[in-house]
């Protein structure tokens, strides 16, 4: 297996908050990853960093720099143009010709299932369609490692469920894919392996069975507690 | 009261024949600022979307710089242009001064920092909102500038209405850099104020009819931008969700 991510020690710091202090973490190609914890306890501060979006201030981040990754936000930003334009804008950008963009963005549309609002004005889609789009960016990309961002906490269930059967489909594809998630039943459905995080730190990291069925930590063993019991 | 409702009448009777007098000084006042906005806006424009981005060493105190310039007052515009293109001065050897080019220029020079500084604000508002975004997908420095400033044109329309605004209302700077010379450097401000101190009250008054007018129509183009975005940017609500609603609504008031 193919070594992503070597997090030694990392950690960031905002002003005078720690987001992150002293992570630990190897991610393999092909690992379902989610991270879990509480809201503040540095989930987004972690893909942030995995992306490049965020530079550590502390300890050792190796990337492997020939891996193409996207990153998916929690409220996608759609431009004031057409859902087309919206996804090849992104090849574009990574030096895809205009005209050969809008191709594969085409394809990519057909791919999550929306080729048929190619031409509608983005910021008209709804909550489920416009993560859809951006999800049809990863795949336009060919990223090899997804990252996302709370993708379907602001989504009605119908959406949520589109938004994780692409997810799940793209993971089989052999895309890795990170996550972050409130929705533990999400986790339970989509992971292969859980890191909690507490306050800027990571606590357990897991396979999902042992996170879910094994002894934990005191402050992941509380979370779980707290979201089923 | 009389000589006020006279000189109006007149006024309107000026406008209204198209008077060669009065559409010379119209024409010239429109061209000087139409020219000095698109000079300030395509050197504007860029600047601002780059300072929206761009975080440099020392970026606060050019901020505060460019906010300062907001308050230029236009005659210390139009003296620091009349002492650039004076003679002994460095510009000198142009011999733009008191022509029409003096003009452009005193415009473009005070109607830069509104750009620039309305540009910045529009791009660094938006490059905090969903820049990261667009750093996600590759754009990085100025190419995301270039990116927010596309996606935020609607806006940026109302800026460069705004600054047209400032130019054709401006008096000062094209005073003291254009000499107010008949048929060559008068404009509509300049001559309503020697019209006014000459007692030829209609045709200040006309000038200021059409002063006004070019005024609200930029305030009724801004009225139509800012519709028009809002339109674009909150479609009409779904229907389907509303009339999937509408029983259990009428379920809970009866």
């Amino acid at each position: 297996m193919t070594l992503l991510f070597d997090l030694q020690a990392v950690g960031v710091q905002f002003g005078r908050v720690q987001a992150l202090r002293g992570c630990n973490l190897r991610i393999q190609a092909g690992e379902r990853l989610a991270l879990v914890g509480s809201n503040g306890s540095g989930k987004s501060t972690l893909l942030r960093t995995l992306h490049g979006l965020v530079k550590p201030d502390q300890g050792q981040f190796q990337v492997d720099a020939r891996t193409r990754q996207a990153m998916l936000f929690q409220r996608p930003y759609m431009l004031r143009a057409s859902v087309l334009h919206n996804v090849a804008l992104g090849l574009w950008l990574s030096s895809v010709p205009w005209k050969l963009a809008r191709a594969q963005a085409l394809q990519a549309l057909e791919r999550v299932g929306l080729a048929d609002l190619a031409g509608r004005h983005a910021k008209a889609l709804s909550g489920g369609q416009q993560q859809r789009v951006a999800l049809a960016r990863a795949w336009a990309l060919k990223a090899e490692v997804l990252l996302l961002d709370e993708p379907t906490s602001s989504l009605d269930p119908a959406a949520k469920r589109e938004v994780e059967r692409l997810m799940a489909e793209f993971a089989d594809d052999g895309m890795t894919l990170i996550f972050s998630s409130h929705n533990l039943g999400q986790v339970k459905r989509l992971a292969s392996r859980v890191v909690y995080l507490e306050q800027g730190r990571l606590v357990a990291d897991l396979p999902t069975a042992a996170f879910f069925n094994g002894p934990l930590p005191e402050a992941a063993d509380n979370f779980l507690k707290g979201e089923f019991g | 009261m009389n000589t006020f409702f006279d000189s109006a009448a007149t006024a309107f009777s000026l406008i209204t024949s198209l008077d060669p007098l009065l559409a010379g000084i119209v024409g010239r006042s429109l061209a000087v600022s139409v020219l000095a906005c698109l000079l300030a806006c395509s050197a504007g424009l860029l600047l601002g979307a780059w300072l929206g981005v761009a975080r440099f060493r020392g970026r606060a105190v050019v901020l505060a710089l460019l906010n300062t310039a907001l308050a230029l007052p236009s005659v210390v515009v139009g003296l620091v242009v009349y002492l650039l293109l004076s003679r002994s001065g460095p510009l000198g050897f142009l011999g733009w001064l008191f022509s029409f080019k003096a003009m452009v220029l005193a415009q473009t020079i005070l109607v830069l920092p509104v750009v620039t500084a309305l540009v910045r604000q529009t791009i660094d508002d938006a490059e905090r909102s969903h820049g990261e975004q667009f750093a996600s997908l590759g754009a990085r420095g100025f190419m995301r500038s270039l990116i927010l400033l596309w996606d935020e044109r609607h806006a940026l329309l109302t800026v460069l209405v705004a600054a047209f605004g400032r130019a054709v209302s401006e008096v000062g700077a094209v005073m003291v850099v254009g000499g107010n010379i008949e048929g060559f450097t008068r404009v509509m401000t300049t001559a309503i104020a020697l019209e006014t101190s000459k007692g030829d009250l209609p045709l200040a008054l006309a000038l200021g009819m059409v002063l006004l007018g070019v005024v609200l129509l930029l305030n009724g183009l801004m009225a139509l931008v800012r519709r028009w975005r809002e339109r674009l940017d909150d479609p009409l609500p779904d229907l389907d969700a509303a009339l999937a609603a509408a029983p259990v609504a009428r379920g809970a008031s009866s």
